[in-house]
């Protein structure tokens, strides 16, 4: 793996920031170079929100993205406003339980899950994120899920201890969904 | 021969910049003789503010700091939170205090932030040249109000241990005047106070002292003081206007 | 391997500075550098230090003033429209000759502007901002690692020289996570004589001050001042470069801008262009050497900036307008695109 770039957007409290923490700490604990970049300001509030990382094994330039190799949308604006900057080739997760949308475009692989669905179902609503990137590390060719749990556990503060098993849970979901 | 009467060593032996009748000289030697008497000489850190006391660094034996103009409350907050050993104070005008570092007056004491400032209200921007400060009266003739104040047009005169007084934080507020050897030794005792309580811990500690500017009044001295006492007081009484501590113990 | 962390630029600013003996801190809340006085509102209670959240930036900058003076290290951190209210205070720091540490998040300006990262306070940083004869030692950290090792070099060079070291970072580095580590800083310390301390009744009393309303002898502090300031120029200037070896065309770019232009560089050397880049690290003190050199081989600059070009004018001064410098830049919280960057290098080969 040379360097992926992936954007993850959705609305606020989706968990779209944490999300990409997760992949953030997980490159780091696999020795990578990494940039974890938010939107910030009032837009994040309830509107839209945004995050790029960008996973390397050499040093990051800017960590900005402009042409994801990987776009995950959580919801309709963002699939809309993001989808032609996906690189060909590159691959889309998205949402199906909140976008309901043919994609256009052939040249990029497209991963439906109905993430926030299958989230409600299990009664962990919030974690409809992580639904998402069990399904993107499962399905990735650079990326893998090994060494998931022990991200997980440095991501959740010792005080919230429930919360690992209940990511965990939520990753596993998104491993085994079959497209 | 006996010495019956000396400088307090706080005091520099330098002489004073102030014009003739200002009671600017009188007041360092109140704050000097406080500071000698609590034996905090060697602890004191002193703010000057920008006005006539602007050089106030060289009057005083303690260390001393430069303040930008109305800042001094905030300077002083930053050096009592670094040494909340040393004793910390300010000494401003009403210009300084009232107008442009108001805010910064409110919020330090609305921290009851421990430290003394001594605020002297003469009603005037005295350095200047006599321009209308927050504190001149409705009519008063100034530079800057030529006609005299109208309160119709630039507001009234601000009464700071009245306002000051309303809020939670601040431990003792009074205000004191120098216009006769009464009031004089009143104000020496309000300072020595506003120090002590400083010594004790017990918060921010101001002292209003109402003075005269004869030079920017355009009067003698002595009609200056007669001034204070025919005006000046009637809009800004004497008293103290907060004493936490003295209020608890039901004084 | 020394251990890496992951931490957000403005975290990296406010951890660095409590490694650095930094227990004072002063602010104002301001978007986009909220996180350094949220992170030194967590920390300073629990190591015995100071954390105050002032009634204005003006506040906060006097006091800092006042912390510096008592010989601490102190620091207060803001953002654009709130450095403009601290000017004030630089002025009277510099006028003092005490040390402290001041960082600006920048955001796009002027006014109230917006929030979103810009480097357009480069005139206000590097050239003043206050009033009067001064100067400020100016480091523009590119990553979040950075961020860190150049705020522990600001207090550093701060003590060392007894002025004000600016952290003009941008809301993107702010903003942005990238691995860390502490393992190699460097803590010097001095010995603060001047400090107000009290006398203790054993010393003649230091006094902190600004004003001389002696013409001669204001100028003649000045001019001590500014021989200070000579040895920071000789002394501490810091830059980078990144493949300049063979270059033809010379990028200048700090903060994230340099690092679009690595892209772009990248990008630009597999078309054959021979580019290289020169990274000021300070910009003030700004690297004239490396650019005064890179004169007398390159055949054109260009200067990219998240303004409307301020930097420009010292790459100009630096290189004696000898070769063409253009202008890559967007503003206003626009970033350019490593696309825009390319187009602009590919020009410049062209000698458009």
């Amino acid at each position: 793996m040379k360097t992926t770039q992936i954007l993850i957007a959705g609305f606020g409290g989706q968990g779209i920031l944490f999300a990409g923490k997760f992949l953030a700490y997980k490159g780091l604990l696999e020795d990578k170079q990494v940039s974890w970049l938010p939107s910030y300001g009032p837009e994040m509030r309830g509107g839209t929100a945004n995050c790029n990382v960008i996973l390397s094994e050499t040093p990051v330039g800017s960590p900005i993205i402009t042409d994801p190799d990987v776009l995950v949308a959580m919801n309709l604006p963002s699939l809309e406003k993001y989808i032609d900057t996906v690189v060909p080739g590159g691959q889309v997760y998205l949402d199906s339980s909140l976008i309901n949308t043919q994609i256009k475009r052939t040249d990029v692989q497209v991963f439906s899950i109905p993430a926030t669905a299958m989230a409600k179902e299990r009664d962990m609503a919030s974690l409809a994120n992580m639904i998402i990137m069990g399904h993107l590390l499962q399905n990735h060719p650079e990326l893998t899920f090994e060494g998931t749990a022990e991200t997980v556990q440095k991501l959740v503060p010792a005080k919230k201890a429930a919360l690992v098993e209940l990511n965990m849970n939520a990753l596993m979901l998104g491993k085994e969904y079959k497209q | 021969m006996a010495v019956v009467f000396e400088k307090p060593k706080s005091l520099a032996d330098v002489p004073l910049h102030y014009c003739p009748g200002c009671p600017h000289g009188i007041i360092h030697r109140l704050v000097a003789e406080a500071i000698d008497e609590l034996g905090i000489e060697g602890k004191a850190i002193g703010v000057a503010p920008v006005g006539c006391a602007v050089m106030a660094y060289d009057y005083f034996t303690c260390d001393m700091i430069e303040a930008a103009h109305g800042r001094a409350p905030a300077i002083a907050t930053g050096i009592k939170r670094c040494r909340p050993e040393n004793i910390v104070f300010t000494y401003q005008g009403d210009g300084d205090l009232a107008s442009i570092g108001m805010a910064e007056t409110v919020h330090a004491a609305a921290r009851n932030e421990n430290i003394t400032v001594i605020f002297v209200n003469n009603a005037i921007y005295g350095m200047t040249g006599g321009q209308m400060a927050p504190t001149s009266l409705p009519g008063q003739v100034t530079q800057t109000s030529p006609y005299g104040r109208d309160v119709n047009h630039c507001g009234w005169p601000i009464r700071v241990c009245e306002m000051l007084s309303t809020l939670e934080g601040p431990e003792f507020i009074t205000r004191v005047a120098v216009n006769n050897v009464k009031n004089v030794n009143a104000a020496k005792k309000a300072i020595k106070k506003a120090f002590q309580n400083q010594m004790e811990g017990k918060g921010f500690n101001l002292v209003e002292v109402v003075s005269a500017c004869p030079t920017n009044w355009g009067m003698t001295p002595q009609q200056a003081l007669q001034w204070v006492e025919s005006d000046m007081l009637p809009y800004y009484p004497l008293g103290v206007y907060k004493d936490r501590t003295a209020a608890k113990e039901g004084k | 391997m020394a251990e890496r962390v992951l931490m957000k630029g403005n975290e990296a600013i406010a951890e660095a500075a409590i490694r650095a003996g930094c227990r004072h801190y002063f602010g104002y809340p301001i978007t986009p550098q909220t996180e350094i006085a949220a992170y030194m509102a967590k920390k300073m209670p629990k190591i015995g230090g100071v954390f105050l959240q002032a009634e204005s930036e003006i506040a906060s900058i006097n006091m800092v003033y006042g912390a510096a003076a008592a010989g601490m290290r102190v620091m207060t951190s803001s953002s654009s429209p709130g450095i403009s209210l601290k000017a004030e205070g630089l002025s009277y720091i510099a006028g003092s000759d005490v040390p402290a540490l001041v960082v600006n998040v920048q955001r796009g300006g002027p006014g109230l502007g917006g929030i979103q990262p810009s480097q357009s306070d480069y005139f206000q940083a590097t050239k003043g901002g206050g009033h009067g004869d001064y100067r400020m030692i100016v480091l523009a950290p590119a990553s979040v690692q950075e961020m860190a090792n150049l705020t522990i070099k600001g207090f550093n060079l701060a003590d060392k020289y007894l002025m004000t070291s600016m952290i003009l970072a941008d809301g993107t580095i702010g903003q942005m996570m990238e691995p860390i580590s502490f393992e190699d800083a460097q803590i010097e310390t001095y010995e603060k004589p001047w400090a107000l301390t009290g006398t203790d009744c054993k010393r003649k009393h230091n006094v902190v001050n600004s004003l001389y309303l002696q013409p001669d002898q204001l100028e003649k502090k000045n001019f001590e001042r500014f021989e200070r300031y000579r040895q920071v120029e000789e002394n501490e200037a810091m830059w980078e470069e990144y493949m300049m070896e063979d270059a033809e065309i010379c990028v200048v770019a700090f903060g994230i801008a340099s690092r679009v232009a690595k892209n772009a560089i990248v990008a630009a050397r597999k078309e054959g262009i021979k580019v290289g880049l020169i990274r000021p690290i300070t910009l003030w003190p700004f690297p004239k050497k490396p650019l005064a050199a890179a004169a007398e081989k390159v055949n054109s600059f260009i200067s990219v900036e998240l303004s409307m070009g301020q930097m420009i004018e010292d790459v100009r001064l630096a290189t004696q307008c000898k070769k063409p410098v253009s202008l890559c830049n967007r503003c206003g919280g626009m970033i350019p695109s490593p696309d825009e960057v390319l187009e602009t290098i590919r020009n410049a080969q062209k000698g458009v």
